[in-house]
């Protein structure tokens, strides 16, 4: 029935793409936001184990933590493609 | 204030007030109603003159060279200033629709729209040109430093210059390069100045700064094929043989070379990788402070103390994302350096010991 309902909208000139967009850009959020949450949980944890290695756990998971994002920022990126280009 | 000791006091107290610059509402009713998306856009993409702040009604802008070459009339360089409000100058107009939208055209005799030769100096080549004196300036004086007195530690801001250089070299060249980490070291921290000054000169909101030069894929595009060029061209036997003839069962490489497909494919998108990581993460950090700042004109256009009351609540926001786009301008020109050198020191690769 959802279907039917946007297939309906898309006809009426109501933007599919827009739509896509959206939705494509919030589900890469909630992507980044899961995997940024698993390595700031592992990196806490890992702190706790050893207090002494904070300094290089730090690092690391900064630099995790970017590319991770980076990852979520394509996605942000083809989303943009797609409500950009005609 | 006699008793602080600390004396870049002032120069904190200066940052801050640059930061909170962008607390300003026009107060004058808007004859047309605002436009959320073109006020965006037309901050963090490119154009012909660079516009400063608008004062009551008249707008202030820099004015930058347009320089353009028709096919037929040959070269003509003027003053953007000429261009303004989709005025023509010289048969040369910027156009309002698709396609060429917001670019130099020129209008033939025949009414024909033609886009002609563009090499103007537009808001980001005049930020790359500031960014790149910057630089320059900054690096040069270390050196020039060292070269008066090599034994001794500079001080002052040279140290904290130093100390940059320092960390990036043992701390990211040096582990991740390998050996010949000297050889790679010029590029690579040009790379991560360049990209740490264009960056942070992106952050401030007010000439000489507000351009977003790494938002703008063109730049990053061509640091990326600088990265390729140098992960590709020194490049050692033994990485071009893990490339094409892979140590992978003999079925992956011969009938269809499947795996040398996947790697050849990777030469090209790592360096595409980095190129997207840095114009993506730039742009919106851009956007995001752009929108904090239109939603205050977007409230206001509803009435002016909705708007009143709304800026409050959105200046904070807009700080708040302002410091958090500090931290990661740093990060990725870090990163940026960081994968760079860990491609640079994979393309080094010696033979293994084969242990049988």
């Amino acid at each position: 029935m959802l279907f039917t309902i946007i297939l309906q909208a898309a006809v009426a000139g109501a933007g599919l793409a827009k739509f896509g967009a959206a939705i494509g850009a919030g589900i890469a959020a909630v992507g980044a936001g899961i995997g940024i949450g698993r390595i700031g949980g592992s990196a806490v944890e890992a702190i706790a184990r050893q207090p002494e290695s904070v300094n290089d756990i730090r690092m690391n998971m900064i630099i995790a933590a970017a590319l991770v994002e980076g990852v979520a920022l394509f996605a942000v990126i083809v989303a943009v493609m797609a409500v950009v280009m005609n | 204030m006699n008793n602080i000791k600390y004396r870049g006091w002032k120069i904190v107290l200066l940052l801050l007030v640059v930061c909170l610059l962008p607390v300003h509402a026009a107060e004058t009713a808007e004859k047309e109603p605002f436009n959320a998306g073109e006020f965006v856009l037309g901050h963090v993409t490119d154009s012909y003159s660079w516009h400063v702040t608008k004062v009551g009604e008249t707008e202030i802008s820099i004015p930058l060279l347009v320089i353009v070459r028709s096919p037929e009339r040959g070269w003509y360089a003027f003053w953007s200033t000429n261009l303004n409000e989709g005025a023509t100058y010289e048969g040369f107009k910027i156009a309002a629709t698709d396609p060429y939208k917001k670019k130099v055209v020129e209008v033939l005799p025949n009414n024909q729209v033609v886009r002609p030769l563009d090499i103007s100096i537009t808001k980001n080549v005049a930020s790359l040109l500031i960014s790149a004196i910057l630089v320059l300036w900054i690096v040069l004086s270390l050196a020039r430093h060292y070269k008066k007195a090599p034994m001794k530690a500079p001080k002052g801001i040279l140290g904290a210059i130093e100390f940059i250089v320092i960390f990036v070299q043992d701390e990211v060249i040096k582990p991740c390069v390998g050996k010949d980490y000297l050889r790679y070291s010029p590029y690579l921290l040009t790379v991560f100045f360049f990209i740490l000054i264009n960056n942070i000169l992106g952050v401030i909101p007010i000439f000489p700064g507000g351009a977003n030069l790494t938002g703008n894929l063109a730049i990053t595009a061509v640091l990326a094929v600088c990265t390729f060029f140098a992960v590709n061209i020194f490049g050692t036997r033994e990485y071009w043989k893990d490339i094409f003839w892979p140590e992978v069962p003999v079925w992956l490489k011969v009938p269809i070379p499947m795996m040398p497909f996947l790697e050849l494919f990777g030469i090209i998108t790592k360096p595409m990788a980095l190129m997207v990581r840095l114009f993506a993460n730039m742009l919106a950090g851009h956007m995001i402070a752009m929108v904090f700042m239109a939603i205050i004109f977007i409230f206001g256009s509803v009435s002016p103390m909705l708007g009143t009351g709304v800026s409050v609540v959105a200046i904070f926001f807009a700080i708040f994302m302002n410091f958090l786009e500090l931290l990661v301008v740093v990060i990725q020109a870090y990163v940026f350096t960081l994968l760079s050198s860990v491609f640079i020191g994979l393309s080094r690769i010696e033979p293994h010991k084969k242990e049988h």
